[in-house]
């Protein structure tokens, strides 16, 4: 049996007003594969993870998960797949944000619950149930109740992270999921992250934590300026002996 | 000092007492009230809607919302309660209060709609990015994720524009309605005494909208408590 492709961005350009933030980007996913990208502060590796979840629209490339177009430019100008099918199509991704985004409204159980119903996937009981063994297994089930105001940022991550695998997503996308967070935290989000890699899960993860990023992928991708600078597995990557490279990974690992 | 008693309260008996004056006041507040309450929840449906042109990416439905909020801003609402009054009702035959409440509904319509604007400009745009991630429709992300919280901070906005539409009806005796203060001028011409009719009208509605203000305060008080939960 051969790879199955989840992701495939291809020669994707993002420009704001004449600032042009990427330049040419191909990034091709299969299913289990975990793929960090590292670069320096500015080289566009959010907007990767924004054009890709369908947050911003992206000036020139390809956009398909499992084979299906999200968007392509046809003769210079993009499209985008209808309505229908992009709704379709979001449903294949989960993003976990930097700021954890989670709804201040709601409890951390409905954070999670409502989403999966209001998207129509299965009922509120089902969703429940479903929420509940995503809590225990991340060992916030005390915390069902509770609102996201009353919780640490490791918490607070976590129960992104639940609210985002609740919708079954065949693929997840983290932005810097422990940079909002204090040091002594970000274990316990790196942790949940190394499970579910365990696990097979496929992640495109964006992160400042060399080690981290070294043990968990499979493949790590430098971006700089835009570009892909340099890409390999992560032993072939942190053993390179580019110069640029390992002056980035340096100044990181220092800290 | 017992004469000038005498004298305040025989003029006091002049003014409220006699020819039952005082149910012509307190059938002012009945208009007063019903007319405010009308045109504010005209003003909110309205002002929401015009909200939503006003956010929208069409370009027909943004032109909408932007002419009429700079047609309502830029005319006197004297001037449109006559005209709605006198011309757009001109020929329909509902109760006097029904128009006059519709007129300063469409007024206070586009002032909710900046006040709602501006409250769902405040959340955060994550928090819309969250909810389109999680396969939440656009409609949905608005109707679940931002306008509920945008409620909490559009409150204190809101209640004083309602304060501010209860002191506006104090013009509807343009179109015959006999308000609170239509009711305090009348009192006055049929006395001929200027400061007790007018200073109970200012009283009546001071008290009206003290009202008003402590029941907005002690909701919005329930409202940050079940926020910080
Ligand atoms: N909405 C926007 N409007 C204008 N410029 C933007 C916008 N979003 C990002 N940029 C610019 O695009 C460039 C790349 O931004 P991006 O957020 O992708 O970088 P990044 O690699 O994620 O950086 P960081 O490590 O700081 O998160 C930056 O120069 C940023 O200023
Ligand atoms: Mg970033």
């Amino acid at each position: 049996m051969g790879k199955e492709s989840i992701l495939e961005i291809k020669n994707i350009r993002k420009s704001f007003k004449d600032h042009e933030v990427l330049k040419n980007v191909s990034l091709n996913v299969d299913r289990g594969e975990v793929v960090s990208i590292i670069g320096p502060s500015g080289s566009g590796k959010s907007t990767i993870l924004r054009c890709a979840t369908l947050l911003e629209r992206m000036d020139g490339g390809t956009l398909k998960y499992k084979g299906d177009i999200a968007a392509s430019d046809e003769s210079g100008t993009m499209v985008y797949a209808d309505r229908n099918e992009l709704k379709r199509i979001r449903r294949c991704f989960g993003l976990v944000f930097q700021s954890f985004n989670l709804f201040p409204h709601y409890t951390v159980l409905k954070n999670i619950v409502e989403p999966v119903v209001l998207s129509g996937q299965c009922d509120a009981d089902e969703a429940k149930e479903r929420a509940m063994g995503l809590l225990e297994r991340l060992g916030l089930e005390e915390k069902a109740e509770a609102y996201p105001g009353k919780l640490s940022g490791g918490q607070k991550q976590r129960v992104s992270i639940a609210r985002a695998l609740a919708m079954k997503p065949e693929i997840l996308f983290f932005d810097e999921p422990t940079s909002a967070l204090d040091p002594e935290l970000t274990g316990e989000v790196l942790k949940v992250i190394k499970s579910l890699a365990a696990e097979h899960m496929t992640m495109v993860i964006v992160t400042h934590e060399m080690k981290f990023a070294r043990e968990v992928s499979d493949r790590v991708i430098f971006l700089e300026n835009g570009e892909i600078h340099s890409q390999g597995t992560s032993e072939e990557l942190f053993a390179s002996d580019n110069e640029r490279l390992n002056a980035f990974i340096g100044k990181l690992e220092q800290r | 000092m017992a004469q000038w008693w005498a004298g305040v309260s025989e003029t006091f008996a002049r003014c409220f007492i006699n020819e039952g004056r005082y149910k012509l006041l307190i059938s002012g507040i009945g208009v007063t009230i019903k007319v405010s309450l009308l045109a504010i929840v005209l003003g909110m449906v309205i002002g929401f809607l015009i909200a939503l042109c006003n956010l929208s990416k069409k370009k027909p439905l943004k032109i909408i919302g932007k002419v009429y909020t700079d047609v309502i801003r830029g005319t006197p609402s004297v001037t449109q309660l006559m005209i709605i009054y006198f011309v757009v009702f001109a020929t329909i035959n509902w109760a006097k209060w029904i128009i006059a409440a519709i007129a300063f509904g469409i007024n206070s319509g586009a002032y909710v709609s900046e006040i709602i604007r501006a409250g769902i400009l405040s959340i955060d745009r994550g928090q819309t990015e969250a909810g389109r991630s999680l396969g939440l429709t656009a409609k949905q992300t608005m109707m679940y994720i931002v306008i509920p919280q945008a409620v909490k901070n559009i409150f204190p906005a809101m209640g004083n524009e309602f304060i501010t539409l209860i002191k506006e009806t104090a013009i509807v005796g343009y179109v015959g309605l006999m308000d609170i203060q239509k009711a305090g001028d009348f009192i006055k011409s049929a006395t001929y005494e200027a400061f007790m009719p007018l200073v109970g009208t200012a009283i009546i509605y001071f008290v009206l909208i003290k009202l008003l203000t402590i029941a907005l305060t002690k909701y919005e008080a329930y409202l940050r408590k079940s926020e910080k939960r």
